[in-house]
């Protein structure tokens, strides 16, 4: 165990240009994926936070049950439409950073949709009242509710961005973990891992922690100094 | 000043909301050059062959190779699907399945290795030497603790195909001693590494790995643990999209007097792991 | 200016009945203050006429010669996460108006409460009292024909309370139809024309301000101004 250790940060310290070309994938991958995500999510969300219409709370506990959807199914899925002989077989998507995208924005639009429609509905309850007597459209309300809550979102896009660049189920089944092409963090983590070099694989899962934390720190240094200019 | 500076974090926040767009869509929209998906096993990846020739291959050709590593069975389940343009695989059987099906219309010998039967240095089932069968037996009737990859591999194969000529009826014999993982080379060796089992292996997977613990080689050597493989370029007859020209240049390059010499220069600390064998 | 027909309203939620026939006629001009005790339904019938609320029987007909423009006071505003200058400009979004148009509308307004230098600034970190500001200014802005204002004073000091109050006299003045709920029965004698008597969901007395307030008629409205307790028991007592 000390002995994998010590491996660990001597390999952290020889770490070549291919990992930092991995590591720049994943984040490019995941990064994305939660741009669509948000795109999506965010939107779909306050529309539910806003709108009243029969079988909401259907669709909520669909959704909050979707946050939790396994990587490995939505990986397998994906990998049955976009192969050759699936329906999406034509656009050659199969194993490439593109498909990638594709699943990991599955798993992240539902957890930032849920995580949205929480917090415009906590927002709406003070401010629902208001916004409806100055008559105002329902997406003008849901506008107005994801402006005044875009502080809080931004955690949600962090919350997202975790799940995305921490998982493999999805992008190992659909990017098929192609040296030089598709190969992200967790991938080649689980693959050093196989061919038993424990330290490499460490070091590689320290360079993924390291990632994590320095996104989560730029968003919250960048938040708190929205929240000071903004309020 | 204090709305100037407002707006200028408001452009920050937008040009970097724009930058990710950007980031984004480069991942999406990067020209590709010309490449082909090679449907391979665990073990010509996990042992680091690919990594030593697709760069030579690179270089002469500009075809870029994309090779998904997965087991035998499911790269020929890949490639049946239209997902791969190459198969280079190690299952004799399941490889004149596929052809017999129409898949493919020609497989070639490209080189081959052997299986090792790998276990703890001790040997307490005593099943040391050249004869696998015999080791097989033995192991059969102390119920040794053993790792089986269990997930349609050549390996995997093989493995099955050792036992039935031993003599050992699994569906019967099996117990808390076999241990059935279902994963590729490097995790069922990390397995049998913590459980100090006994695992058929493939040579260049266990000489690339280094998780070994208290394992070593216990039986080598023997002609049935003899493990070829083959390479066949995916029926474009079957699935348009295969891209025959490029797949056929490098099946070529293969078991072109090139292609060959690189499998036979790759070692791992002075060891030979592939051995060619086209025209054969 | 619009007048409102408050026909037979009654509301009841989860069992109880909030509003149990609620008639009156509030005349089209000056300011009309709903009084009355904690539970009347004073609050509720502000919604109700503001559309926020759906009765479950009668309605409240607004009888004007155009589609008339209303904004609501509410005891505490209720403001968006953006510049004071965004959440006036908010409240004339539905109004059509060019942008530089909006930006002067909600300008001026905020001038008109004093919060001219602070339009930049963050609305939620505002006082108690310069929120309130805001909020009229928001009511201001959009030159409603009927303002509903609930209790707008109840947590503001003597001189925003001063401030709001003449705010809400000049809107009247220029022809606003201002209904307003308060227990601040200084501020009903100063500003209201008339006053509408709220007591267990139904209008007792509806006459003019100073009448009312100086000498009711209806044993409701004596003990409420007399500040008698417990209501609940008054029925008993007459």
């Amino acid at each position: 165990m000390l002995q994998t250790l010590d491996d660990t940060f001597l390999r952290l310290a020889t770490l070549d240009r291919d990992v930092l070309a991995i590591a720049w994938l994943s984040l490019r991958v995941s990064m994305s994926a939660v741009g669509i995500g948000l795109a999506l999510g965010v939107p779909a969300g306050a529309f539910l936070a806003v709108a009243a219409f029969p079988g909401r709370g259907g669709v909520v506990g669909l959704l909050n049950a979707f946050m939790g959807l396994p990587p490995v199914i939505v990986g397998l899925v994906l990998y049955l439409l976009l192969s050759r002989s699936g329906p999406f077989g034509s656009f050659g998507l199969l194993f490439t950073p593109t498909a990638m995208v594709a699943a990991q924005a599955v798993l992240a639009t539902p957890l930032i949709a849920a995580l949205t429609r929480q917090v415009i509905a906590d927002s709406e309850a003070h401010l629902g009242e208001q916004l409806r007597s100055l008559g105002l459209s329902a997406p003008r309300r849901a506008l107005a509710l994801i402006h005044d809550t875009r502080f809080s979102l931004v955690t949600t896009a962090l919350a997202a961005f975790g799940r995305a660049i921490s998982e493999i189920g999805a992008v190992l089944v659909v990017g098929g973990n192609i040296d030089g092409h598709t190969r992200t963090m967790t991938t080649a983590i689980s693959l050093e891992t196989q061919k038993g070099d424990l330290s490499l694989a460490l070091a590689l899962g320290l360079v993924l922690m390291g990632i994590v934390i320095a996104v989560n720190g730029a968003a919250a240094l960048l938040r708190g100094y929205a929240v000071r200019a903004f309020g | 000043m204090d709305l100037l500076r407002r707006r200028l974090v408001a452009r920050g926040l937008a040009a970097a909301l724009g930058l990710l767009g950007a980031v984004g869509s480069a991942a999406v929209l990067r020209a590709e050059p010309a490449s082909i998906v090679v449907a391979s096993t665990t073990s010509t990846e996990q042992s680091g062959l690919f990594k030593h020739l697709l760069p030579l291959f690179e270089a002469k050709s500009g075809i870029a190779v994309k090779v998904v590593a997965l087991g035998t069975g499911q790269a020929l389940d890949a490639a049946r699907r239209g997902d791969a343009d190459v198969v280079l695989v190690h299952d004799r059987p399941a490889e004149e399945k596929f052809l017999s099906e129409g898949f493919a219309t020609k497989r070639q010998d490209v080189m081959y290795n052997d299986f090792v039967l790998v276990g703890p240095k001790s040997d307490p089932a005593g099943v040391k030497g050249h004869d696998v069968v015999a080791a097989f037996a033995k192991l059969g009737t102390a119920k040794a603790p053993f790792v089986s990859r269990g997930d349609r591999s050549g390996t995997h194969s093989a493995e099955l195909r050792t036992w039935k000529e031993a003599g050992v009826d699994l569906a019967a014999a099996k117990g808390d001693w076999y241990r059935d993982v279902g994963q590729g080379m490097g995790p069922a060796l990390n397995a049998a590494s913590a459980l100090n089992a006994y695992i058929l292996a493939d040579r260049g997977t266990w000489l690339s790995f280094k998780n070994r613990g208290e394992l070593g080689i216990v039986v080598e050597g023997d002609k049935r643990l003899f493990n070829p493989y083959g390479v066949m370029l995916v029926n474009p007859g079957k699935h348009p999209t295969v891209k025959a020209k490029e797949g056929q240049a490098f099946i070529d390059w293969l078991v072109s007097p090139e292609g060959q010499a690189a499998i036979a220069s790759y070692k791992i600390g002075g060891e030979q792991l592939f051995f060619p064998s086209a025209g054969k | 200016m619009p007048s409102l027909h408050l026909e037979d309203l009654v509301l009841c939620r989860n069992g109880t009945t909030i509003l149990d026939g609620l008639t009156a006629m509030i005349p089209a001009t000056g300011i009309t203050a709903l009084i009355g005790p904690n539970g009347a339904g004073k609050s509720i019938t502000l919604r109700i006429i503001d559309g926020l609320i759906a009765p479950t029987r009668g309605r409240v007909r607004i009888v004007a010669s155009a589609p008339v423009r209303r904004a609501f006071v509410f005891q505490r505003p209720a403001l968006v996460r953006a510049s004071a200058l965004a959440n006036v400009a908010l409240a004339l979004a539905p109004l059509r108006l060019s942008r530089a148009e909006r930006e002067a509308r909600a300008r001026a307004a905020l001038a008109r409460v004093g919060l001219a230098d602070r339009a930049g600034d963050p609305a939620t970190r505002f006082s108690g009292g310069e929120q309130q500001r805001l909020a009229l200014a928001r009511a201001w802005a959009v030159e409603p024909g009927l303002l509903l204002a609930d209790e707008p004073t109840a947590n503001l000091d003597p001189a925003v309370t001063e401030l709001v109050e003449a705010l809400l006299a000049e809107m009247a003045a220029r022809g606003t139809k201002v209904v307003l709920v308060s227990h601040n029965l200084g501020q009903v004698m100063r500003l209201a024309a008339d006053v509408l008597v709220l007591a267990q969901g139904r209008a007792v007395e509806h006459g003019p301000a100073r009448a009312i307030l100086t000498a009711p008629q209806r044993p409701e409205t004596r003990a409420y101004i007399a500040g008698e307790l417990p209501w609940t028991s008054f029925a008993a007592v007459s």
